[in-house]
């Protein structure tokens, strides 16, 4: 849902918060944890891996929302997201056209 | 307790030990000393296992009250990695053995986790006469159009058209719609996804867990390095966003419409979900019945 300004209950609302954790070494960079993030949090390294493949670097530290469809659609077990804290939206996270996902 | 000689080194040094690496939420259910698997890259394969052990959990199953039994094949490379009672047994006979294991553990659910050709070609008629028993197995069938493991040969699904390493100039055969053939063949659950939707394969291998009888889920999965590649379909992201472009949800769909052509639209969905009595029902019911005190139905070991 997003809003032309920021609601003025924002320092009320708390959205779940995820901690991701990524085995570099036993991803085949097949991409999809960075192609199906609703958030686009995750984006491929330019750095390889030490099979040759590129991971998935944390692009917007603090943007995941614990959703999980990362861990669930990785093929290799490498990737995984564990509940963090929840946190309160930035304002601009809310505000209509700056919405991402 | 004496220190070894690499804790006095650190100790003098200060170099700061690693952290204890955070485990995997699903290591306990791997066998993680054999990872990474061998499955190529983008390979829809190991994202099914995910949601296998996924659905596993979430059906609230005890571990040692579920079994794993693959045939031979990339896909039959699952028993392999999953830390249960799993068995990778010979070509086309991985329902043959888990009917034996149901048999025997009359309180397991046996899940047998396989491919096309292990279960449809090879494994045909062990998959159609299970079903028709209503034998108490959940099969989740992983469908890459083709034998992988063996070079891309074309195989009991590869649609018409599609080129594959026997079928140079496209296949020229009548494809199984597996769906179909599990239902008219007495399944009482039978779904259809693809890899992409990995939540509805785990939920559906919930659900399939904890029903008595014959399910069987068909999860259609990419397999870049031999049907994409023969068919220049691009890499196993390209075909997951294929399935994005062209599954089509319709649970009420009838099975007898739900061919999948060359690079159409694929229908998915929950097509059966009824009830019947299972292979040991009815044997248990009709012996009971006859026999009266002298028959003892047999409840495990
Ligand atoms: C009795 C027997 N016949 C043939 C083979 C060779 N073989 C190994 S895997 C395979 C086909 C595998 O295809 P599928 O079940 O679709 O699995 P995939 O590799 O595609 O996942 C064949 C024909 C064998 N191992 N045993
Ligand atoms: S848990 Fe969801 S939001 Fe967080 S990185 Fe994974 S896919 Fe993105
Ligand atoms: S989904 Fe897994 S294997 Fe694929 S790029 Fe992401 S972490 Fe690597
Ligand atoms: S050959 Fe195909 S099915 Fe086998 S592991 Fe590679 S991509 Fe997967
Ligand atoms: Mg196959």
């Amino acid at each position: 849902m997003a809003y032309w300004r920021a609601p003025l209950d924002l320092k009320k609302v708390e959205v779940p918060h995820g901690d991701i954790h990524i085995n570099i070494e036993h991803c085949k960079g097949c991409n999809f944890c960075v192609e199906y993030c609703p958030r686009e949090v995750l984006e491929m390294s330019v750095e390889f891996n030490r099979k040759g493949y590129h991971y998935p670097n944390v692009l917007k530290e603090g943007a995941c929302v614990n959703c999980n469809l990362c861990e669930m659609i990785c093929p290799e077990f490498s990737i995984f997201v564990l509940e963090g804290k929840t946190r309160h939206p930035e304002a601009d996270e809310v505000i209509k056209g700056k919405e991402k996902s | 307790m004496s220190k070894t000689a690499e804790q006095i080194l650190s100790d003098e040094l200060l170099i700061p030990q690693p952290k204890e690496p955070l485990a995997h939420p699903m290591e306990g259910y791997l066998r993680t000393d054999r990872l990474p698997h061998i499955w190529c890259s983008t390979c829809g394969i190991g994202t099914v296992i995910t949601a296998f052990i996924a659905g596993l959990q979430k059906s609230g199953l005890e571990r040692d009250k579920v079994g794993v039994v693959s045939g031979i094949g990339c896909s039959g490379r699952a028993a392999g990695y999953l830390q249960l009672d799993s068995f990778h047994s010979t070509h086309g006979r991985a329902i043959a053995f888990a009917t034996g294991v149901a048999l025997g553990n009359p309180d397991m659910k046996v899940a047998v986790i396989s491919g096309d050709g292990d279960i449809a070609a090879i494994g045909g008629n062990h998959f159609i006469h299970a079903a028709r028993r209503n034998m108490n197995l959940a099969i989740i069938c992983i469908n890459n159009f083709n034998y992988a493991m063996t070079g891309g040969q074309a195989g009991p699904t590869t649609p018409e058209s599609a080129n594959a390493s026997t079928a140079p100039y496209g296949a020229y055969e009548y494809p199984f719609n597996l769906p179909f053939l599990a239902e008219s063949s007495g399944a009482v659950y039978v779904a259809r996804w693809t890899s992409l939707h990995v939540r509805r394969v785990t939920n559906a291998i919930a659900e399939a867990l904890v029903k008595p009888g014959f399910s069987f889920i068909e999860v259609i999965a990419p397999c870049p390095t031999l049907y994409a590649r023969r068919n220049r379909l691009g890499s196993g992201l390209d075909l997951m966003r294929f399935y994005h472009d062209n599954a089509v949800i319709d649970h009420n769909a009838d099975t007898r419409d739900i061919d999948i052509e060359y690079q159409k639209k694929i229908v998915v969905g929950k097509f059966v979900d009824k009830e019947k009595p299972t292979f040991l029902e009815n044997k248990d019911a009709v012996l009971s019945a006859k026999l009266g005190d002298k028959y003892i139905p047999y409840k495990g070991a």
